[in-house]
This record gives structure tokens, C-alpha cells and sequence, in this order.
């Protein structure tokens, strides 16, 4: 049978019609390949320099618990640890293994350790009051410039007036390295530590306790409200202008940009209310706004896939309409309200800009100890370490990431978990 | 409690202790209440030998209700209003003689009063300020011990009324619902409370702001140059100094989200495209987490990233190709940003591609077209609106990012099209302006109100654009 003219103009461009369409297929792959090798991308650059963040090079030295030398008053106090030769017990320690002999040898010598080591003597001392009048073996932590130089980010073969360590430093160190006193250990100062402008001492300890104090107060007002405003909106409010404008203004609040909640945070709570600055509860209130519209959107969807039959069988044996309500349809759409509660908690745990502006920003070395204390968040702590130029705080910073970004993934995964497990499909 | 000798934060700490303990004993009372009604209730209907309206326990609700919600509320007004009151109150007794020079030295005067009730002296004040800071301890004092009179009187009083109201004929249940009712649309009028709070807050401030520069200049000026606080303004020979021209902010806005878009939309669409259309379940369901995993990476670990990974990454690789690339350039920021913005292009564009009516494809497939032909000549165009709206959605994501551009973007203000330029953007000022302490009455700070006035304006219009599309796409196929 002869081929029509349209068949043949068919048959002729069916090659190049299908090349066209595996090229369209690739596209679509690549586009997919481009935006995980950008996800990879990330992880990977935050892992390989937040790992290492995670431990730190410590020094061990042998030190002689003088009671008299360093608890003066006897009494293990605060004070009386102040007063004590802390300080000094441990430059003549470093003093003796470095064997630094002028003037500046010492000093070159004392900057190795790091400025918290008299307080970390001062706690070991307080801790075991039984060991008092021994010698110890005491880690201490090492300066972050004697710390990146072990990382490799010091070289040797730079100018000396262009390192940040003389070759004297260098010295001492490879050869308290060569005797065994360095080690490389999983570093106490960023979980138990706190804000310091020293690399080294710095932590997360109060950032982490702000982020779950802010977080509590978040929960509290922003759970309670987000499913009072949805149980109402979608089981008893009339269909009129008013609940309309509601669910506008719902609509329009998911959309505004985050800053904005925190330029309202500071115009309402801290200037017209005169609430202080850089506290929880503040912080805490303007994530609750701010998480406030996912809430109720998800409350509401949640509320939605429980089918009718269940509030008309109630309804039918005689339960009044908010009887149906408390009682049958919101016990059953808990889990899913838990599930977008979760996900704002998570987007709330993140959240930097809003939290900037009511002061959470402040350099804050105590730990918060309720939500009226002034503290930081997690992710302004991040912020503020990555301003910081010392090579030490690349990696704690990272190392800050990891433990946010671990946090946020177990709460979503708890969410994607609670979704699987508890609801049911009708 | 009038000899706390300490800082502001810390008054307020010690009267959330007071008051925390009134809360507990309201609470407790209200338990009181609860018991008491139910047992009253009990003893009525076995006297008499008859079911009262309303469950049993539905009258034990209606006292608690009674008894503990109004006084929580009345406390939790006064904590909010007292200082604001006080501040008032201190205001109507300054000396009648006293000079002032604006606004300003009232709120200084203010806070000297405060914090000298607080026990921080600071040299040698006048007289009457030291006296009104007395006078502001002992207003203190009371007002703490009138509200948790006032709450436990209430407390009880509406208490007693609930329980004497109680019978076989009261409908608790009834009266319950209403309570329970009025308490669920009182939330639900949050969320316009929060929409008017944050509507005042900047535009009463902008007001101020457009009093001290114009709005002309401040719409149309090209030099933004907020520092140089208190230089004079015309007429000192010193105008100039500080400006407040928004030009460059919005250019270095739209620079980056132009930057983000191109990143963003190409990938997003076409993974979306291959998502819906091409994907196995599996592959699309292992798929899709992964992308979404990078909405929800925190906005400042891209800013991390970008800073630290991509824009010197882009500077070298423009050193390699004899380009000045700017440290803090807007195309490092741009590009991380579009990163970020990817799964919000995608997933929007795939629930809409997903609910183009399959009658459509099988249409143009038996047809003889093949499956990209069918998608590019019938899906996309018939998809076109709600792609659309979703590009929109993603704009608005990238005119409100804020962490990215003040980590990897800078602040320089350059009015500059250039992506190898450092720009800064309109909320990056926000809140470089508003971070730390400021003076309120500043041109400086007003001007961040000014930009977030002008940015909430952007977002909404956009939003507004973005759903009146959606609804038109919708009324086509339903």
C-alpha cells in the first residue's frame, strides 16, 4: 500500500521528533540531578567542616593540686577559687614542659593555652575535692591558633611575621606532640561551653537552651491559638464578610516576609509594651505569629479530612454541634495538627531575621534560665559566629549547623513518623 | 517587693513571680469551684429525685470557666499595660516649668526615672526625679498587690455567682458551649490583631519617617546613606551627609531576585515537569523529599554557605576569567538564594501540572503526538496560570529573604546592575538598622519602618496577583 503524503512527512520527521523528546527527558533529569548535586553540595561542604568542629586539640598537663595555692580560704568557694593561684599553677606548668627560659619565650609559651584553662582548673579542683594535693594529668585546651596549627591551616613554610605563631610556638608544640601530650578529643567546651570570643571556649550550650525556651513559649501560644482559630473557622463559623476577612488576613500573614514580624516584635512588644530586649518570651512571641498561619492552615486541612459521617453520627444520637466537635471530630485530627505544628516549630527553630531585631543578638555569656532572661537562639549564635574571622569558628560554626540541622530533621522526620502512624485514611 | 534593687528585665521577672502565684491560686480556686458545683449539682438531683438538664459534669465546667478565665485575662492585660500607664502617670507630674527639646528627652527622662527605681543611680539627679522614682516604686507595689486582689476577688465572686446560678432547670451545657464559643472566635481574632499590629506599627512610624524626608526623595533619591546620625539637615551646610534615597535598595532587591529566579524557575520547572510526567511513583516519591529537604535547610546556613563556599568560589573562578568579582557579590547571594527558592517553584508547579484533567494529554497523545509535544503544546499552556502564580509566590520568597543577602550580599548600597557588584537589599536594611540598640526617634530608624511599610506593600501586591490568577485558572476546569 503506497504511503499518503502525510504519512511519509510523519515517518520523516519521527526521528528528529523523538530525539526532541529524549532530550526533553534528559532536561527534566538534569534539572533533578542539578538541584540534588546542590543539596549534596551543601551538606557535604557544612559536614566536612563542621565534623571537625566537633573535637578539638587539648593538652594534657601534670598538675600539682596545691590546696593552699589554690583554694586560699579552704573552703572550695567561688571566691575563694578566685583568689587562688589557678592562673599561675598552670603557666608554671606549661613554663616547665615547654622549658621557656626569657621573657618572651614565656609568653610565647603561655599563649598556647587557651584563656579558659584557669577555670577549667578552678572546676576540676571543685568537683574533686578529694584529689586536692595530688598530681593530676588535666587536659587542657589548646590556644585556637596552636589548634589550627595541628588542623594544618598554619604552615610552616609561611613568613614568621605572616603566621600567627612564632617558630618558637611551633616548636614547643611538635615537640610536646613528639612526648604525647597532644591529643585530639571530642571537644566539652562546644556542648558545655558558652558564647566566648575565644575560638576555642566557645559553645552552644546557651544558645541551644534559648532555642528551646523560645521554642516553649512559641508552642504555647501558637498551638492553643492556631486550633481555636481553625476549629472555628471551619467547624461554626458563618460563611459572612467577617470570617472572610479573617481568612484573608490569614492568607496575607503566611505571605509576609519574616523581618516584618520581627519589626512588629520590636514596635509592639518592646517599645509600646516596654518589655525588655533579647529575652525568650519576646523571641518567643514572635515566632508564635509567625508560625501562627501554618498552623492554622494545617489544623484546618487536618480538620477537613475527618469525613462528615462522623460528626453526622454523633450529631444523630443526639450530641450538640460542639459536643461533635470536642468530643469525636478534633480528638481524631490531633495527629494531623500535630504534624503542621511540628513544621512550624521547625521553621520557627530556624528562624534568624525576626529574632535580630528584638535584641536576641546580644553578646550573652550566661546561660538563660527562664524565658525572662536574656539569651540567644541557635541559628543567631550561627550568625554571629560567622562573622568571626578565626579559622576555629569556620568549623564550630559548622559544627553549630550540624546540631541545628540534626534537630530540625528530628522534628520533621517526628512529623513525617506521627503522619504515617497515627492517621488513618476513612 | 518595693525593695528590688535591680535591673529593668529583672522587675519584670520578679513581677511575672508575683503574678505566676496569683495564677496558680486562680487555677486552684477554679478546681475549688469545679468540685463544688458538681457536688452541689449531685446533692440536688438525689434530693429530689430528678436528672438535671445538663450532664454533671457540665456544671462543674461552668463555675471553673467563670472562676478562672476573666481574672487570667484581667492579669494578663495589666502586665502588658501597667508600664505604659505608669509611664503616663509620671508624664502629668513633671515639673510645669520644665524645657524640653522634642520627644526625646521625655523617653531619657523616663527611663533615668526608671532605672533609678530600679537602684541604678547614675551621678547626682534633681530632686523631683529622684521623688517620682519613689512615687513609680510604690506605684509598683500596689499595682502588683491591687491585680492579684482584684483577680482573686473576681475570681471568687464569679465563682460563687456560677455555682449559686447552678439548678435541675440551668442549662450548664448551653452556657458552657457560649463560654467555649466566645473563647474560640476571641482566637480566631488574632490573626487580624496581629495583621493591624503590624500595619500600625509601620505605618505610624513612617508617618514620622516621611515627616523628616519626604517621601519624594525617599522613592525617587539614589543615594542611601542612612549613618551620620544627627548631622543637620538643610540649611546647616551639611545636607547630604545622611540620605535616605531608596532607589539603590530596591534595584540591589530586584537584582537578586532576578539572579534567584534564573537559578530557580528553569530548575524547578523542569523538575517539576519530570516529576509529574515522566517519573516512576518510586522515583518521584524518593525524589520529592530530597527537594523539599532544601526549603527547609535554615535561611542562615545558606547565608553560611553562600559566604563561605559560593562567592569565593565565584570570585576565583571570575579571577580565572580576568573579572572583578566582588567579595560580597549578588550573584554568589543570588544564586544561593535561587538554590533555596528551587522546591518552592517545583512543588507548586507540580500540584498544578498534576491537575491539568488527564483528558487532555490522552487527547493530544492519541493524536500522535509524542509525550514532550504533548506536554510543551497542551499541559504547560493549559497549566500556564498556576505556573505562573508560583514563579509569583517564588518572587515574594525572594524580595522577603533576609539572611542570605546580609551574610553574603553585604550592605554597601550600590546602585548597580552589575551581578558582580556588592548590592544590598531592601530587608538586608531592616535589619542591619534595626539590630541592636537604637534610638526610636531617629530618621535612621524610622527609615527601616519606611523600607518595611514599602516591602509589605510589594509582598501583598504579588500574593494579590499570585491568587487572583490561581482562582481564574481554577474556574476554567472545575
Amino acid at each position: 500500500m503506497a504511503k499518503t503524503k502525510t504519512e511519509e512527512t510523519v515517518i520523516a520527521s519521527l526521528k528528529s521528533r523523538q530525539k526532541k523528546e529524549q532530550n526533553y527527558k534528559l532536561l527534566g533529569i538534569f534539572a533533578i540531578a542539578i538541584s540534588i548535586v546542590f543539596l549534596l553540595t551543601i551538606l557535604i561542604s557544612i559536614a566536612s567542616k563542621g565534623i571537625p568542629g566537633f573535637f578539638q586539640y587539648y593538652i594534657t598537663l601534670e598538675i600539682e593540686l596545691e590546696r593552699e595555692r589554690l583554694d586560699p580560704l579552704g573552703d572550695l568557694s567561688e571566691q575563694s577559687l578566685f583568689d587562688g593561684q589557678a592562673k599561675k599553677i598552670i603557666q608554671e606548668a606549661i613554663l616547665e614542659k615547654t622549658g621557656a627560659k626569657s621573657r618572651n619565650e614565656k609568653k610565647a609559651a603561655r599563649k598556647l593555652l587557651s584563656n579558659g584553662s584557669d577555670t577549667r582548673l578552678m572546676e576540676f579542683s571543685r568537683a574533686n575535692p578529694s584529689l586536692m594535693n595530688t598530681v593530676q594529668k588535666i587536659p587542657f585546651a589548646l590556644d585556637d591558633d596552636a589548634d589550627s596549627y595541628f588542623r594544618g591551616f598554619v604552615r610552616k613554610d609561611t613568613p614568621e611575621n605572616q603566621r600567627r605563631l612564632s617558630n618558637i610556638q611551633i616548636e614547643y608544640l611538635d615537640r610536646m606532640n613528639d612526648e604525647g601530650l597532644i591529643s585530639y578529643e571530642l571537644s566539652d567546651y562546644l556542648f558545655f561551653g558558652s558564647a566566648s570570643r575565644n575560638a576555642e571556649m566557645a559553645g552552644i550550650k546557651g544558645a541551644a537552651i534559648g532555642s528551646a525556651l523560645t521554642l516553649i513559649v512559641c508552642f504555647l501560644i501558637a498551638f492553643p491559638l492556631g486550633v481555636a482559630t481553625a476549629i472555628y473557622l471551619e467547624e461554626f463559623a458563618p460563611k459572612n464578610k467577617f470570617t472572610e476577612l479573617i481568612e484573608i488576613n490569614i492568607n496575607n500573614l503566611a505571605a509576609v516576609p519574616s523581618v516584618v514580624f520581627g519589626i512588629l516584635g520590636l514596635a509592639i512588644f518592646i517599645k509600646l509594651f516596654g518589655m525588655p530586649r533579647s529575652i525568650p518570651l519576646v523571641g518567643g512571641m514572635v515566632l508564635a505569629l509567625m508560625t501562627l498561619p501554618t498552623i492554622i492552615i494545617s489544623s484546618r486541612a487536618a480538620i477537613k479530612s475527618i469525613p462528615p459521617s462522623i460528626r453526622d453520627g454523633a450529631l444523630g444520637i443526639g450530641a450538640s454541634p460542639m459536643q461533635a466537635t470536642m468530643h469525636h471530630v478534633v480528638p481524631l485530627a490531633i495527629p494531623g495538627m500535630l504534624t503542621g505544628t511540628i513544621i512550624g516549630m521547625a521553621q520557627a527553630l530556624g528562624e534568624t531575621a525576626p529574632l535580630l531585631m528584638i535584641g536576641m543578638v546580644a553578646f550573652i555569656v550566661d546561660i538563660p534560665g527562664s524565658v525572662t532572661d536574656p539569651g540567644t537562639v541557635l541559628p543567631v549564635q550561627i550568625f554571629m559566629w560567622a562573622d568571626f574571622a578565626e579559622r576555629m569558628f569556620v568549623q564550630k560554626t559548622s559544627a553549630a549547623i550540624i546540631v541545628l540541622l540534626i534537630f530540625l530533621m528530628l522534628m520533621n522526620g517526628g512529623a513525617v513518623w506521627l503522619r504515617r502512624k497515627l492517621e488513618r485514611s476513612w | 517587693m518595693a525593695s528590688v534593687k535591680c535591673l529593668d528585665w529583672r522587675l519584670f521577672f520578679v513581677d511575672i513571680k508575683m503574678i505566676s502565684s496569683t495564677y496558680v491560686l486562680i487555677i486552684i480556686l477554679g478546681f475549688v469551684f469545679f468540685f463544688l458545683g458538681r457536688k452541689k449539682i449531685e446533692n440536688m438531683s438525689l434530693a429530689e429525685g430528678k436528672r438535671p438538664h445538663s450532664l454533671v459534669i457540665y456544671h462543674g465546667y461552668y463555675p471553673f470557666l467563670l472562676a478562672v478565665a476573666p481574672p487570667l485575662v484581667l492579669i494578663s492585660l495589666w502586665i502588658f499595660l501597667d508600664d505604659t500607664m505608669f509611664n503616663e502617670m509620671l508624664k502629668s507630674r513633671f515639673p510645669v516649668d520644665l524645657e524640653l527639646e522634642g520627644k526625646q528627652t521625655i523617653l531619657i527622662l523616663l527611663t533615668k526615672i526608671r532605672n533609678i527605681a530600679d537602684g541604678v543611680m547614675v551621678g547626682q539627679p534633681e530632686i523631683w526625679i529622684i521623688d517620682l522614682a519613689n512615687k513609680l516604686t510604690s506605684w509598683r507595689a500596689y499595682s502588683e498587690i491591687f491585680i492579684s486582689l482584684l483577680a482573686i476577688i473576681s475570681s471568687v465572686t464569679m465563682g460563687l455567682f456560677a455555682i449559686s446560678s447552678i439548678g435541675l432547670q440551668f442549662r450548664a451545657r448551653n452556657a458552657v458551649e457560649k463560654l467555649l464559643m466566645f473563647g474560640l472566635i476571641i482566637c480566631s481574632l488574632i490573626a487580624i490583631i496581629t495583621t493591624i499590629g503590624i500595619i500600625f506599627s509601620v505605618i505610624f512610624e513612617s508617618i514620622r519617617f516621611f515627616r523628616l524626608i519626604p517621601p519624594l526623595e525617599f522613592l525617587t533619591g539614589t543615594v542611601w546613606n542612612p549613618e551620620f546620625e544627627g548631622a543637620a539637615r538643610a540649611g546647616s551646610g551639611q545636607e547630604g551627609m545622611s540620605a535616605y534615597g531608596s532607589i539603590p535598595l530596591f534595584v540591589g532587591t530586584f537584582l537578586i531576585s532576578i539572579i534567584a529566579l534564573s537559578v530557580s524557575v528553569p530548575i524547578g520547572l523542569f523538575s517539576a515537569i519530570y516529576l509529574s510526567e515522566y517519573a516512576s511513583k518510586r522515583f518521584r516519591g524518593a525524589v520529592k523529599p530530597l527537594l523539599e529537604i532544601l526549603a527547609g535547610v535554615p535561611t542562615v546556613v545558606y547565608g553560611f554557605f553562600a559566604a563561605l563556599t559560593i562567592a569565593p568560589f565565584f570570585r576565583k573562578t571570575g579571577g580565572m576569567f580576568g573579572l572583578d568579582v566582588a567579595s560580597e557579590s549578588a550573584l554568589a547571594a543570588g544564586f544561593v538564594m535561587g538554590i533555596m527558592i528551587i522546591p518552592f517553584v517545583s512543588s507548586l508547579s507540580d500540584d498544578v501540572i498534576n491537575a491539568v484533567p488527564q483528558s487532555l494529554r490522552d487527547a493530544s497523545l492519541s493524536l500522535g503526538s509524542t509525550k514532550s509535544e504533548a506536554i510543551k503544546k497542551v499541559v504547560l499552556p493549559a497549566a500556564l496560570p498556576g505556573i505562573v502564580a508560583s514563579i509569583i509566590l517564588a518572587v515574594s520568597r525572594a524580595v522577603g529573604e533576609t539572611m542570605i543577602v546580609v551574610m553574603a550580599a553585604g550592605l554597601a548600597a550600590n546602585l548597580s546592575l552589575n551581578p558582580l557588584d556588592a548590592v544590598t537589599t531592601v530587608t538586608a536594611q531592616i535589619v542591619t538598622i534595626l539590630m541592636g540598640d537604637q534610638e526610636f526617634e531617629s530618621a535612621k530608624t524610622l527609615s527601616a519602618f519606611a523600607l518595611a511599610l514599602t516591602l509589605i506593600m510589594i509582598t501583598l501586591i504579588l500574593n494579590f496577583f499570585a491568587l487572583q490568577i490561581v482562582k481564574k485558572y481554577r474556574e476554567k476546569y472545575d
